[in-house]
């Protein structure tokens, strides 16, 4: 411990010694700095920006001397009047027309657009929105490609587990080590207390599956790969919608009649209750879809303007400040990683649970 | 964003600051009381934190 905390100390004094010794740029006038500063503040705003939106290419860094970009290009698939598949790189990066079966695409702030052979955007006068048509975009995005990422490693992870105690009995092997505390977490801190010990086992699957795709996810927002799946509303709206469809398919009678005819209160209030609880069962997964996009987004926004603030202040105080604030809260995205996926888990299996209910005191 | 909407989104920060205090602050207390209840307590204190989230979320997004 005591190691740990010298050699905290002794970067961070590196880190200011060679902040204060190290060749700062000068500016010869006053004029040049301001604009200097402009141009880096807004220029942070842009890269905030599109980190939060998906794109058609996985962009890592680039170069700002060169103007190179460094990455790799991923399909696009188009439907419109008939498939067009190409890869995104012919684009390169927005600056050339790709023609595909006699039909133009241009790219324009990471969405695709119909247009001709000299790539003429139109602009809404007022918005500066393009108003030229979109094709069905079936794009294996940078998002999508994640997905299928990490859908593949939680498919290897936990098979590799159901294996192992397959072959050894009650005692797993490898990273089934790692994952069984987990999985029993869920099945009894989750799943049974809040479906009931008769019901739990057939949502199991929905739930394990759900929690670790929303932890991997969340975690792999925080590498600085720079993908953000989890901020992308589509992506929670989707989540939402199986919950919402398995809550509404798995419903017993008691469910539907809480909802229509709630027992237990007088004639007028149960007609007044009914379009109120009918309303609720689309608040709940909207609450939901919301909650895990708004709390990763506003999170990766902030760590993104902290790191953001140290290039602003190019001195050693509150460059170093800056980082020691974008380190604590990054430890605390790592808990908020795990904790949107644990709330999003539990309120699912709590509304599962008011599904299979049985009220047996009317 | 206007100044009126930017006063709204403050507010609803501050409403929803308050309520999840409040309900930190109350399980806190109930954890001082019954240390062998804590798993459950906070447990309760996450769910009803979370709700209270989910709703200034919501009036974020609607004044945003």
């Amino acid at each position: 411990m005591v190691k740990a905390i010298r050699f905290f100390f002794s970067v961070l004094l590196m880190m200011i010694y060679s902040s204060a010794f190290g060749s700062e740029p000068e500016y010869d006038t006053i004029n040049h700095t301001q604009t200097e500063s402009l141009d880096l503040k807004s220029s942070i705003k842009e890269q905030i920006n599109h980190h939060l939106q998906d794109s058609h290419d996985f962009h890592l860094f680039s170069d700002e001397t060169t103007g190179k970009h460094y990455g790799f290009p991923l399909p696009v698939i188009l439907w419109d009047d008939g498939l067009h598949v190409f890869m995104s790189s012919e684009f390169h990066h927005g600056e050339t027309v790709v023609q595909s079966d006699e039909k133009f695409y241009t790219l324009n702030h990471g969405k695709i657009y119909k247009t001709d052979a000299e790539g003429t955007v139109n602009y809404d006068a007022e918005h500066h929105h393009v108003i030229n048509e979109k094709p069905l975009d079936f794009s294996i995005t940078k998002n999508v490609f994640m997905i299928f990422f990490v859908g593949l490693l939680l498919f290897l992870m936990l098979r590799s587990t159901a294996r192992s105690y397959k072959k050894r009995g009650d005692l797993p092997s490898g990273i089934g080590r790692f994952l069984e505390p987990i999985i029993v977490f869920v099945r009894e801190d989750i799943a049974k207390p809040n479906i009931g010990a008769k019901h739990y086992k057939k949502y199991m699957s929905f739930l394990l599956t759900v929690f670790f795709f929303i932890w991997l996810v969340n975690l792999f927002g925080l590498t600085p790969i720079g993908v953000n799946i989890t901020n992308n509303i589509a992506v929670t709206f989707a989540l939402a919608v199986m919950t919402y469809l398995i809550t509404t398919f798995t419903a017993k009678k008691d469910y539907w009649k809480h909802i229509f005819w709630m027992p237990g209160v007088p004639v007028p209030m149960k007609v007044v209750l009914a379009p109120i609880e009918l309303l609720g069962t689309i608040i709940k997964p909207f609450s939901l879809m919301i909650r895990l996009y708004a709390n990763i987004t506003a999170g990766h926004i902030v760590i993104m303007s902290i790191i953001g603030m140290m290039f602003v202040f190019q001195n050693w105080i509150g460059s170093s400040l800056s980082f020691i604030l974008a380190l604590v809260l990054g430890i605390l995205e790592l808990l908020v990683a795990a904790l949107q996926a644990y709330i999003f888990t539990m309120l699912s299996a709590l509304y599962f649970g008011s599904a299979v209910e049985e009220h047996d005191h009317h | 964003m206007e100044i009126p909407v930017m006063v709204g989104a403050g507010l609803v920060v501050i409403g929803a600051g308050i309520g999840i205090g409040r309900i930190g602050g109350s399980a806190m207390e109930a954890i001082a009381r019954q240390p062998e209840a804590t798993g459950k307590i906070q447990t309760a204190m996450l769910i009803a934190a979370a709700l209270i989230e989910g709703i200034g979320f919501a009036a974020l997004f609607a004044v945003g």
